[in-house]
């Protein structure tokens, strides 16, 4: 009864899609009227919190390699601290702002356990061309979070980080268990279904 | 009289009118990119061919599921924050 690993993409290319809409509502009306409604505050550290929770099932049920189940693991720990650090720091409990670098780590975590438990090349298929790319934006996004932390009003970096998520959704979205990747797919990869 | 002050409202207003604007976009935008994506992909649209599918295939559809995410963001958090915008632009009339 368990769904298809690419249906677990989509799932979470739903909840990284919205976060992404969250940051990027943020950004566009500032933080000021942001923090008017205090439910709102929490809002996107909560849903990166629940994104890391729900990484556990995904690492237990869904993974078929040693590797697969570490990087899985470092997602979910990386995404609850990420989301943790941000509802510490929403809610006033935590005060330093370096706690803010919970996010730039946590993302930067996240894209090399993409590249590392990636180990076919870009063209072997969809998925594989897709953890590159995946691993690639979380790396970049993670430089921006970094300059975040310095700058945190930064408009243009506030926008590209929340770009950078929307993306982020756009390429979960697009996986598939077994398809090619303009035109590329590996006969090592198996015969691609629907 | 401060001249200044008086100078600035207009275009305070003016900037919340279209963060208004903007972000009452999104949620419709999100909803378009799902409903384009089914007519460009049909077959990730199981809903269109459900005999002999599982329940998996039927309840997770792509294209629907970023309909979902934009009607949700447009219901829960679109609509409040619109109303606190608009509710700051009357108090700087």
């Amino acid at each position: 009864m368990e769904p298809p690993s690419e249906m677990v993409h989509w799932f979470f290319g739903t909840g990284v899609l919205m976060l992404g809409l969250l940051m990027l509502a943020e950004v566009i009306v500032g933080r000021e009227v942001w923090a008017q409604r205090h439910w709102r505050i929490y809002l996107w550290p909560g849903l990166a919190f629940g994104l890391g929770v729900l990484m556990w099932p995904v690492m237990t049920f869904f993974t078929n390699s040693a590797i697969h189940m570490v990087a899985h693991g470092a997602w979910a720990q990386a995404l609850m601290a990420m989301g943790g650090a941000e509802l510490g720091l929403a809610k006033g409990k935590l005060k330093s702002r370096w706690w803010k670098l919970a996010t730039p780590v946590g993302i930067g975590v996240s894209g090399a356990a993409f590249l590392i438990h990636e180990q076919n090349g870009w063209y072997f298929a969809r998925s594989a061309f897709l953890h590159h790319l995946v691993g690639w934006t979380l790396i970049g996004a993670s430089v921006v979070a970094l300059t975040l932390v310095f700058r945190p009003r930064s408009l243009a970096m506030q926008t590209a980080f929340a770009l950078a998520v929307i993306a982020l959704s756009v390429m979960l979205f697009s996986d598939r268990d077994l398809a090619p990747v303009f035109g590329h797919l590996s006969p090592l990869a198996g015969a691609p279904h629907r | 009289m401060n001249t200044h002050i008086l100078r600035e409202l207009p275009v305070e207003r003016a900037r919340t009118r279209i963060r208004v604007r903007v972000v009452s976009m999104l949620a419709p935008l999100t909803v378009t990119a799902g409903i384009v994506w089914a007519f460009v992909q049909p077959y990730r649209l199981t809903l269109l061919h459900p005999y002999g599918q599982g329940f998996w295939w039927l309840a997770i559809e792509p294209p629907l599921l970023v309909c979902f995410a934009g009607v949700v963001f447009g219901y829960f958090v679109a609509r409040p924050l619109i109303a606190d915008l608009e509710g700051q632009d009357d108090g700087t009339a």
